[in-house]
Parts: C-alpha cells; structure tokens; sequence
C-alpha cells in the first residue's frame, strides 16, 4: 500500500522504545499468570483467615498452579533483568524515571484527586508516575526475592533469614503481592484516564497527524 | 463464572483482554495482527498443548534445582521448643485411611540396583546406627511445621547393602500404595534417613510407621511413609504427585 501523502507528513515522536514496550507487555503477562496461579496457591494453605475468589485463580488444581507459577517465574525474572539492564545501562531510568522528589509526587496525587493532573507532553512521565513505576519496580523486585526464599529455603538459607524466617518471608510474598496490585490498579485506572498512553505503550508514539500545509 | 479447565480459563481470560485491547485500539486506528499475536504468545486454547509445554519447563526446573542442590549444605536445626505437638497428619487420604502395619511382619524388600538383596526385619533395622534431627518439615501446600525425626541416615543405609550409588533415583514403594522417589545426590545428603522414631518415640501410626524417608531437604511429600520397599534405578521412576503433576524434584 503506498500513500504518497505520507511522506509529507511529519513523524511523531517516539516516546517508548520496542525493548521497554516489549518487556512492558511481558511482564505485564507474566505478572497476570503468577497472580492468578499464585491466588490458587495461596488458597491450598491460606496464611490469613480468608481464601481468595476460586473462579479468578488459574491452574485447576493446586499441582496446575504450581506448574504455571513456576513457569512464569521466569518468564518475569529473565524479561525483568532485561529490563533493569537495559534501564540502567542505556539511561532509560536515569532520564524518565529520575528525580522524583516526595513534595512533586505529593502535589501530583493532590492534583489527580481534583482531576487536573497533567500528563500532556507524552514523552516525560509525571512525579506520580515516576513514584508508581518505580514502587512497581521495587514491588516486583520484593515478589521476587520473598518468592526464592521460600521456594529455596534451604540452600538460600541466609535470605531466608533475611525475611525473618520461612513464615514471615511467606507473609512478606503475599503482602508484597497485595501492595503491588494496589499500585497496578491505580495504574491501570490512570492509563484508563488517558487512553492515548496505552496507544504509545503499544505501537511506540501516537498516530502520524496531518498538519495543514 | 461457569468453571472452565486449565488453559480454557486463561484463554477466556486473555481473549476477553485482548477483546477488549482490539477493540480500543480498531476504534482509533488499524493494528498489525503481528503485533496481536505477539500479545496472544503461544497458543493457549489447545489445553494438552499447554499442560506438555508447563511440564516441560517443569522438568527443566528439575535440571536447575538439582545444580542449585548443594550436596553438603545442611537444612537448619531447630531447638526442641520449636517442635509442633501434635504433629500435622497429612495424606492422600484421611485418618481412617491410614495403613495398619503390623511389626511382626513387616520387613523391608530391596530391589534394582543393589547387591545384597535380602529383605530387612524391622529387628534389624532399629539396630542400625541412628541420629536425630530436629527440622522443618514444608509442605508443597504452603504450610510447615518442626518435628524431630531419629533414624539412619540412608546413605549409610545404602552403602551397607551395596547400592550403586552412581545410579540417578531412589525409588520408594509404601504400604499405603503412595510412591515416590529422589535423586542420589539427596539420598546420599547426611540429613536424608530411614526415620523410625519421631518425638523420642516409635513412629506413630498417622506419621508413618514403621518407616518414613525424612528428607528435609525436599518437600513434604518427597518423604513417603510406611515404606515397604526401596528401589535403586536409573529409569526416572516418578511418584503418586508427581505423575499428576507436582515437580519431581522439589528441592527445599
Ligand atoms: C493490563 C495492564 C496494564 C496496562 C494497560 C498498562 C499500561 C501502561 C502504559 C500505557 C504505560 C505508559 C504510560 C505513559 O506513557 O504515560 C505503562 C508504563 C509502565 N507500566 Fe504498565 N500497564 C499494565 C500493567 C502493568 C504491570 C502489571 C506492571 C508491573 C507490575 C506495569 C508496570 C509499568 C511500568 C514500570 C511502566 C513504565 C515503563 C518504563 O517507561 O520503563 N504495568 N503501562
């Protein structure tokens, strides 16, 4: 299909690159299955005294769950440390995520509750965003390092020791989960608010434009 | 919500996502369908497809567990205060399913990959020397609880009767029909025993008696009760979960 109208047309910014959209969507994949399987484990020997909604879980059968937990696991860990090098290294976090100081992240939520939060310029995320992404980054970091320990007790000994022992470090898993969501949801509640994000986190930018000539 | 199978219930799941996705994004602009079945993945819809592909990352599990396994790295020992009283009975069955084993006539077989076959009074085997430990015994559900175990370590158990210990598996028939089995690397672990006492006394009836293989190196179901028979092979022998699909390996 050619349109040679296109050529005239300026190209709009790229604003998330293919490596940070692709892990985007994969963790967000993995994170959905060790969610839903990980509810199903949790209720085979519930730490607290409720059991989480069956119909939601994923797996069947405690054995299932563990199957889809234990794959996705990797799924998140390897696309994650992806992720975190690619962050570090290129500047990605360094630019987008930094700084964030506590009074602009304070007066960002303030001025979402009134619904005047500006996310306007696309391509610079706000002090709530950078607060969010980064507590979603530590969040997983949490999940994951609570999840060795008490899927290795034994020979990860020390972190396990780290957490408090076997129980607390199962405490800390399931915590770490439900603080996590929290701020998954709120996110997913913003990207809701300005549907235009979600088209930059799938195809990079926004659509060309055509601009009067 | 109508209940759905595995791998259904996550297609249904992730369609209505994708639904939903596709129609946004066809709203505002066409999307490549490249770009849509890379959100898809796989395909999940085929459920034996999805069932093979988990169990073959879950045997890939096993190959990384088993390097992660370090042979002389000891599970923690716990004082006796921490030990849970009564201990938790846990089975594939309830209470009135527990075998009644009697001591007169139990004796232990030997079989496969071992030199000095004959079977083994339970006389004979609580002359063996013992040890005790005072570990944490987890289960795959999440739960644990600290018990104290005395009994042989099986590594001595298996020099003795000349088992090839280069072979891959230790397989365990018990009396209750369960069945599991381990690597040698866990079997030769110094914590690993043939457990006859449990709390200073004779191993209760609900914790196995006569015989249970603690391993407080694996999960709680990697350590049979009522053992009636111990195997050495090097065909992957499998087990009463793990054929349904608990990891084999299963290390701690
Ligand atoms: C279906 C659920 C999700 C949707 C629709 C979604 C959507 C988005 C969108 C549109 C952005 C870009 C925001 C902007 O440009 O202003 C974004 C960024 C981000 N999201 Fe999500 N997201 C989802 C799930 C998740 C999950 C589960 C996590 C982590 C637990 C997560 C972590 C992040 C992070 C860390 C960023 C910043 C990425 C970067 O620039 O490096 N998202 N998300």
């Amino acid at each position: 299909m050619s349109d040679s109208r296109t050529e005239h047309l300026p190209a709009s910014p790229m604003i998330h690159g293919r490596l940070v959209r692709l892990a985007h969507w994969v963790n967000a994949l993995a994170f959905l299955v060790l969610l839903l399987s990980g509810w199903k484990i949790y209720n085979a020997s519930p730490v607290f005294a409720f059991r989480l909604p069956g119909e939601l879980t994923l797996g069947g059968w405690l054995g299932g769950a563990l199957l889809w937990h234990f794959a996705a696991m990797w799924l998140l860990a390897l696309n994650g440390l992806l992720y975190l090098g690619y962050g570090f290294l290129s500047g990605h976090f360094r630019r987008k995520l930094w700084p964030v100081s506590p009074a602009a992240v304070w007066a960002d939520i303030r001025a979402a509750l009134s619904g005047r939060l500006a996310h306007d310029d696309l391509s610079v995320y706000n002090a709530a965003q950078r607060a969010a992404y980064i507590a979603l980054i530590l969040g997983i970091a949490l999940l994951a390092l609570s999840g060795l320990a008490i899927w290795k007790p034994v020979q990860l000994a020390p972190l396990v020791e780290l957490f408090g022992g076997f129980d607390t470090a199962r405490i800390v898993h399931f915590v770490a989960m439900a603080l996590t969501l929290v701020v998954v949801a709120v996110h997913v509640l913003m990207v809701a608010l300005v549907p235009r994000t979600l088209l930059t986190m799938l195809i990079g930018r926004l659509p060309a434009t055509r601009s009067p000539q | 919500m109508i209940k759905l199978k595995m791998g259904e219930r996550f297609a249904a799941l992730r369609n209505r996502e994708i639904a939903s996705l596709e129609r946004r994004l066809f709203l505002r602009q066409g999307l490549s369908m490249g770009a849509l079945s890379l959100l898809a993945g796989c395909n999940v819809t085929d459920e034996a497809g999805v069932e093979n592909a988990l169990r073959k990352i879950s045997s890939w599990n096993d190959t990384v567990q088993a390097k992660l396994f370090a042979p002389k790295r000891l599970a923690q020992e716990y004082p006796a205060s921490a030990i849970v009283r009564p201990f938790p009975f846990n089975a594939f069955y309830d209470e009135d399913g527990i075998p009644a084993v009697s001591a007169a006539d139990f004796s232990l077989e030997l079989a496969g990959l071992i030199r000095e076959r004959k079977p083994w009074r339970l006389a004979d085997l609580y002359a063996l020397p013992q040890v005790t430990q005072t570990t944490r015994h987890i289960c795959v559900e999440g739960w644990s609880a600290v018990g104290q175990w005395s009994g042989t370590p099986l590594r001595h158990f298996l020099e003795r009767v000349g088992a090839d210990t280069s072979a891959r598996y230790v397989g365990f028939k018990c009396a209750d029909d369960y069945y599991t089995s381990i690597d040698m690397a866990t079997a030769l672990h110094p914590q690993t025993l043939m457990a006859f006492r449990q709390d200073g006394d004779i191993l209760p009836a609900p914790n196995g008696f006569p015989l249970k293989i603690r391993v407080p190196t694996k999960l709680g179901f990697k350590n049979p009760k009522h053992v009636r028979a111990i195997f050495v092979t090097n065909e992957y022998p499998g087990g009463y979960w793990e054929d349904q699909g608990y990891n084999w390996f299963a290390g701690l």
